[in-house]
C-alpha cells in the first residue's frame, strides 16, 4: 500500500519543489526577455485562431441549446443573460485553458523533452545556465499573461456567436435586448473570477507541461509518453481547479 | 571549501552515486594532476557518463568526496558549480548542442551566460571564430546542427567546449557512433586541445583506440599535424581507468592495462584495441 502511493506523493513533491523554483525565479535575475516574447508569440499568437473558433461555437452551441428550453418558459429574451454569464464564468476559461493544455502544455513537454534525451538541459546547466530560469521561467510568464487575454478574446468571440444565432438565425430576441442583457448581467464576481481562473490554469499548464518535460526519461518514447501525461494531468487539473474556485466564488 | 590533500585538478575519493538505491558508482577513487590525461574505459552501463556527470556536478554523490581544482566541492552550491563550471570545457555524448540556436550562438554560449567569462561582442566575435577555426569549421558560423553531419556537430561541441580556454576538459564518448576516419579526426582535434592548450583531459570512451591514439601522438604546432609522442616519457602523462559495474577494476598506464590478467579489462582491450 505504502509503495503504492509512495511514487505519486515523490512526483508531486519533485513538481511542487520545481514550482517553487520557478515561482520564486519571477521575483530574480535574470530575465530572459526575448524567450519571453517568444514564448508569448507561440502561446498568445499562435493559440488565437483556435481560441476564436472554440470561443465562437461555444457560444452558438449555448444559444441553440438553450433556446428551446428558455422558449418553453417564455424567456427568449433573457438567452444573452445566459450565454455571458455561463461564458464568462466558466466555459471561456475552461475551453480556453484546455485547447491552451492541448496545444502547449504538449508542446512544452515535448521541446523540453527532447532537449532532455539530447543532454542539451544537461549541457545548459554545465555550460552556467540554470534550466528553470531559462525554460520555465519564461513560459511561465508569458503563459499567465497570455491565457487571461485569450479569455477575454473567446468570451467576446462566444458572446458574439449566441448573438449570432440567438438574433439573425433563430430571431429569439432584438439585437438591443441581446447586447444589453449580456453587459447588464456581469458582475464584478463574474469578472474576477473569470481572469483568476485563467491565471490559475496558466500557471498549472505551463508548470505541468515543463514538469514533464524535465524529467523525460527514455529516448524518443519517453519524449511521447511525457507529453501525453502533460496534457492529461493539466486538463484533470483544470477541471478540478474550476470546480473549486467556482466554490469559494459562490460563497463570497 | 575544504583544500584537496594533493592540489589535484580533479579527485574522486570512494564516491558512490545511487539510482534508485542501485549503486551505479560503488566507491570510485582516483586523482587527475595538472596536464595529466585520463583515459575512461568499460562497456555500455558501466557508469562512465555518470561519473562525467558528477565531476561536473550535474549529479550529486551519495557519498565520498569529490575535488576539483584543488579544493572540496563535495557539499558546494549549485551558485559555486556554475563557477567552477566555467573552468571546465565539455563535450557530451549526443552533443549536446542547442537545436534552436545557431553554430555561432552554440560555440558563443558560455561566453555570454556565465558571469565570470563574459566579455564584449567584438571579443566573443573573434574567440568564437578562433575556436571553429580550430576545429576547421570557420565556414559554419551561420548554419544549424540540424543542417551538419553527426561528425561536424561533434566539432562544434569541441569548438564550444574549448571557446573559454578551460582548465579541465572532458569528453564523453567523442567518437560513438562514428566512422573510423572522422573518429581520428575528433581524437586529432582532441589531441591538438590538449597539447596547444595544456589542458587537463579526462576522456570516456570504450574504444581502447582512443586512448591509445592520446597516448602514442602529440600535435605539432609547426608542422600542425600529429606526430608520434616521444617514447622516453617526456610526452603527455597518459593513464587508464576501466569501470565495471559502477567499480574501478583497473587504474594504471597503457603497459599495464595491456598487460593485465584480468580477464575483464584483457578481454576489453583485445576486443576493442
Amino acid at each position: 500500500m505504502l509503495d503504492l502511493i509512495k511514487g505519486p506523493i515523490l512526483t508531486f513533491q519533485d513538481f511542487v519543489l520545481l514550482a517553487g523554483r520557478a515561482v520564486r525565479g519571477v521575483f530574480r535575475k535574470p530575465y530572459y526577455w526575448p524567450d519571453v516574447f517568444m514564448q508569448m508569440d507561440l502561446i498568445g499568437i499562435g493559440s488565437l485562431p483556435v481560441v476564436v473558433l472554440t470561443g465562437f461555437f461555444s457560444g452558438a452551441v449555448m444559444a441553440l441549446q438553450m433556446s428551446r428550453a428558455l422558449q418553453t418558459y417564455g424567456a427568449s429574451s433573457q438567452v444573452g443573460q445566459i450565454v455571458a454569464i455561463t461564458l464568462v464564468r466558466e466555459m471561456g476559461p475552461v475551453l480556453t485553458a484546455l485547447m491552451v493544455a492541448g496545444r502547449n502544455a504538449s508542446g512544452m513537454a515535448s521541446e523540453l523533452g527532447s532537449m532532455k534525451v539530447t543532454e542539451q538541459i544537461d549541457a545548459m546547466r554545465a555550460l552556467g545556465t540554470d534550466p528553470v530560469m531559462k525554460l520555465v521561467k519564461p513560459r511561465l510568464i508569458a503563459t499567465a499573461t497570455m491565457l487571461p487575454l485569450l479569455v477575454i478574446i473567446a468570451d467576446f468571440i462566444g458572446i458574439f456567436g449566441g448573438w449570432v444565432v440567438a438574433c439573425p438565425l433563430l430571431g429569439l430576441t432584438s439585437d438591443a435586448q441581446y447586447w444589453n442583457n449580456s453587459w447588464r448581467s456581469l458582475e464584478y464576481n463574474d469578472i474576477t473570477q473569470g481572469l483568476l481562473k485563467p491565471f490559475v490554469f496558466a500557471i498549472v499548464i505551463s508548470l505541468v507541461g515543463c514538469y514533464y518535460g524535465m524529467r523525460t526519461t527514455g529516448g524518443t518514447q519517453g519524449v511521447g509518453r511525457a507529453t501525453t501525461q502533460a496534457v492529461v494531468v493539466a486538463s484533470v487539473w483544470i477541471v478540478v481547479l474550476t470546480f473549486l474556485i467556482g466554490r469559494i466564488f459562490v460563497s463570497i | 571549501m575544504a583544500e584537496a590533500p594533493d592540489n589535484c585538478i580533479l579527485g574522486f575519493d570512494q564516491v558512490t552515486v545511487r539510482f534508485d538505491e542501485e549503486p551505479v558508482l560503488d566507491g570510485v577513487s582516483f586523482k587527475l594532476r595538472r596536464g595529466e590525461s585520463l583515459v575512461l574505459l568499460g562497456e555500455a552501463g558501466s557508469g562512465k557518463t555518470v561519473l562525467l556527470k558528477t565531476a561536473l556536478g550535474l549529479i550529486r554523490p551519495d557519498s565520498g568526496r569529490l575535488f576539483l581544482f584543488g579544493e572540496d566541492v563535495t557539499s558546494a552550491s549549485e551558485q559555486q558549480w556554475f563557477d567552477l563550471r566555467a573552468r571546465i570545457g565539455v563535450l557530451f555524448q549526443e552533443g549536446g548542442l542547442f537545436d534552436s540556436l545557431s553554430i555561432e550562438e552554440n560555440v558563443s554560449y558560455p561566453l555570454s551566460n556565465q558571469e565570470s567569462l563574459r566579455c564584449p561582442e567584438q571579443e566573443m566575435a573573434r574567440r568564437v571564430e578562433q575556436s571553429l577555426e580550430f576545429v576547421e569549421l570557420g565556414h559554419t558560423l551561420e548554419k544549424f546542427p540540424s543542417e551538419l553531419s553527426g561528425g561536424m556537430r561533434r566539432r562544434v561541441g569541441i569548438a564550444r567546449a574549448v571557446v573559454t580556454e578551460p582548465e579541465l576538459l572532458l569528453y564523453d564518448s567523442p567518437t560513438a557512433g562514428l566512422d573510423p576516419i572522422t573518429a581520428a579526426t575528433i581524437m586529432a582535434l582532441i589531441i591538438k586541445g590538449r597539447d596547444v592548450r595544456r589542458a587537463t583531459t579526462l576522456i570516456v570512451t570504450h574504444r581502447y583506440q582512443d586512448g591509445e591514439m592520446l597516448t602514442r601522438y602529440r600535435h605539432d604546432s609547426s608542422l600542425g599535424h600529429l606526430v608520434p609522442a616521444p617514447e622516453n616519457g617526456t610526452g603527455p602523462r597518459t593513464h587508464y581507468l576501466v569501470l565495471r559495474g559502477g567499480r574501478v577494476v583497473f587504474d594504471g598506464s597503457q603497459a599495464e592495462l595491456e598487460a593485465s590478467a584480468d580477464p575483464y579489462v584483457a578481454n576489453f582491450v583485445r576486443r576493442t584495441g
